[in-house]
């Protein structure tokens, strides 16, 4: 199974397009941090100007690199995605398309360990993507701004984290971005397996991303109600609980605390289904695969 | 005959009310002598921000007050939300910042402290300053509530509390009340993490839209002198 890991990773991280992924992350966020270096006080004045009448808001204090992390994380992670599913998309398909896959399918090991080792390699591309992300996004924001309390916005409320409370909440949130990017792996796995050719796949794996966070997000009664609550996109925003902080009888918030913890449980709960149901469908329609290219 | 009983009216209508400004007057001069004793002081203290749309952490503090009416509230470290009409808590600045028409509000009690209820009205139309009510404590000739409303930032109430630092009328508490807008921003900017959202939606709904602030005093630093860096940004 190793052996078969390590052919998985050394295919997909000879292929160029991998590393489109991490040169696009890099590129976005280096002009983030430029942008928000030069003009963070106008960017936060549009965010936060209407509050102007009635505080005096420290702009030049919340443009901070803990915050700029989190911009770039909300900008982002709504489209990594689509950078996961090229890869991942295109892991079965891919070597239909080639004819490898009748080629590999010969070797005496088991179709479902074949499944197995590409999703475990999709998985380790995801958790480098993220770490790539994080080395930029965090450490080099910190280095560049220096690190100060975090102000989160929500649509009804302003969250304010003090510095010394934020870093764990950086890996949690990192570590559910994980689990919500390995779902959209082992969709565009399971989607693999069904194609011959790589575009099917990846193109699919978007549509449905994107079709799927237009309903969660159009905040229509209708789909809010009968739709919303089974569709894996709701869940993936999960990583922002870790910034939403809990607050006493008061309205002072306590340190430590998450406003809604068990919403990111049932979270990570239905995620963690979702990659089974997935990974479980692409082992079974792979060992029922009629392979011909 | 008729002409006395007019005098005797006269006097009776209006001599009382008379004495009874000059009396509201010298009150108020008092109170705004008690103030003028400090020139500058530097505190530190504690801010306790409730606002329905904030949630913030308690925050270290430090105020510096400069006359004739420079103040400055920063954090000691961290962010702090500070409400803009936390820089009236200095109560000498606004007696002092012009001529005023003051009446007389009748007596009412603040905490079980009886007090004297002052109205102050501007006389340059052109001032910020509509109507502030203060009630004072005649007795220790401090100023225990304050109501104002102003054009620009529009009305707040101040609640202060004395206890080391009575005798210069600097308060060791204070708890400015004030309107709060509706905060509200698309959620197609802030991408919500929202399992439930129609529980939400009833919470925001039923929230008050006034804000509170408390801001506890620990110690005072009074006519030390303070450089006007201070309340440079």
């Amino acid at each position: 199974m190793w052996k078969l890991l390590q052919i998985e990773l050394f295919k997909i991280f000879r292929k160029p397009r991998t590393y489109i992924a991490f040169a696009a992350i890099a590129a976005f966020i280096l002009l983030i941090q430029l942008a928000l270096l030069v003009n963070g006080r106008q960017y936060l004045e549009f965010m936060l100007g209407f509050l102007d009448d009635g505080f005096f808001i420290p702009y030049d204090q919340i443009n901070n690199g803990y915050w700029i992390c989190f911009t770039i994380l909300n900008l982002l992670l709504i489209h990594v995605p689509i950078l996961v599913a090229l890869v991942a998309g295109d892991i079965v398909s891919g070597e239909a398309n080639m004819g490898t896959l009748r080629l590999l399918a010969s070797k005496p090991v088991s179709r479902s360990q074949i499944i197995l080792a590409k999703f475990m390699a999709s998985v380790f591309y995801v958790i480098a993507l993220l770490f790539w992300m994080a080395l930029i996004a965090l450490v080099l924001s910190l280095v560049l701004f220096g690190a100060n309390d975090v102000v989160v916005a929500k649509s009804t409320e302003l969250h304010q984290i003090e510095k010394a409370d934020v870093l764990w909440r950086y890996f949690a949130a990192f570590g559910f971005a994980s689990l919500a990017l390995i779902m959209v792996a082992s969709l565009s796995l399971l989607l693999s397996t069904l194609s011959d050719n790589s575009i099917g796949p990846i193109v699919a794996t978007v549509c449905i991303i994107i079709v799927c966070t237009l309903i969660s997000e159009m905040q229509i009664p209708l789909y809010d109600k009968y739709l919303r609550p089974y569709l894996f996109t709701t869940y993936m925003l999960g990583w922002k609980g870790f910034f939403y902080i809990g607050v006493d009888a008061d309205g002072q918030t306590i340190k430590g605390s998450l406003q809604n913890g068990p919403a990111i449980l049932k979270s990570i709960g239905v995620l963690l289904a979702y990659i089974v149901f997935f990974v479980s469908a692409s082992v079974f329609v792979f060992r029922k695969k009629d392979i011909l290219s | 005959m008729k002409k006395i009983i007019r005098l005797l009216v006269a006097v009776i209508l209006f001599c009382p009310g008379d004495l009874r400004a000059q009396e509201i007057n010298q009150l108020v001069q008092q109170v705004r002598a008690k103030l003028n004793q400090v020139n500058d002081y530097e505190a530190s203290g504690r801010m306790k921000t409730n606002v329905a749309f904030l949630k913030v952490p308690i925050s270290g503090v430090r105020i510096y007050f400069k006359k004739p009416g420079q103040l400055r509230i920063k954090n000691e470290k961290g962010i702090s939300f500070v409400p803009k009409g936390a820089v009236s808590i200095n109560l000498g600045t606004m007696l002092n910042s012009g001529k005023f028409t003051i009446l007389d509000g009748g007596n009412d009690q603040v905490g079980g402290v009886p007090v004297k209820v002052v109205k102050l009205l501007p006389e340059d139309e052109e001032s910020d300053l509509v109507l502030s009510t203060l009630y004072i404590d005649v007795s220790a000739l401090v100023i225990l509530k304050t109501r104002t409303t102003t054009r620009e930032s529009g009305s707040y109430e101040l609640e202060l509390s004395y206890g080391k630092y009575k005798a210069y009328a600097l308060p060791d508490k204070i708890i400015f009340s004030f309107n709060t807008r509706d905060y509200k921003m698309p959620k197609g900017m802030t991408f919500d993490f929202e399992v439930d959202s129609e529980g939400k939606k009833e919470e925001v709904k039923g929230k008050t839209k006034k804000g509170r602030a408390e801001i506890t005093i620990t110690n005072y630093t009074i006519n030390k002198g303070l450089p006007d860096s201070v309340f440079s940004n």
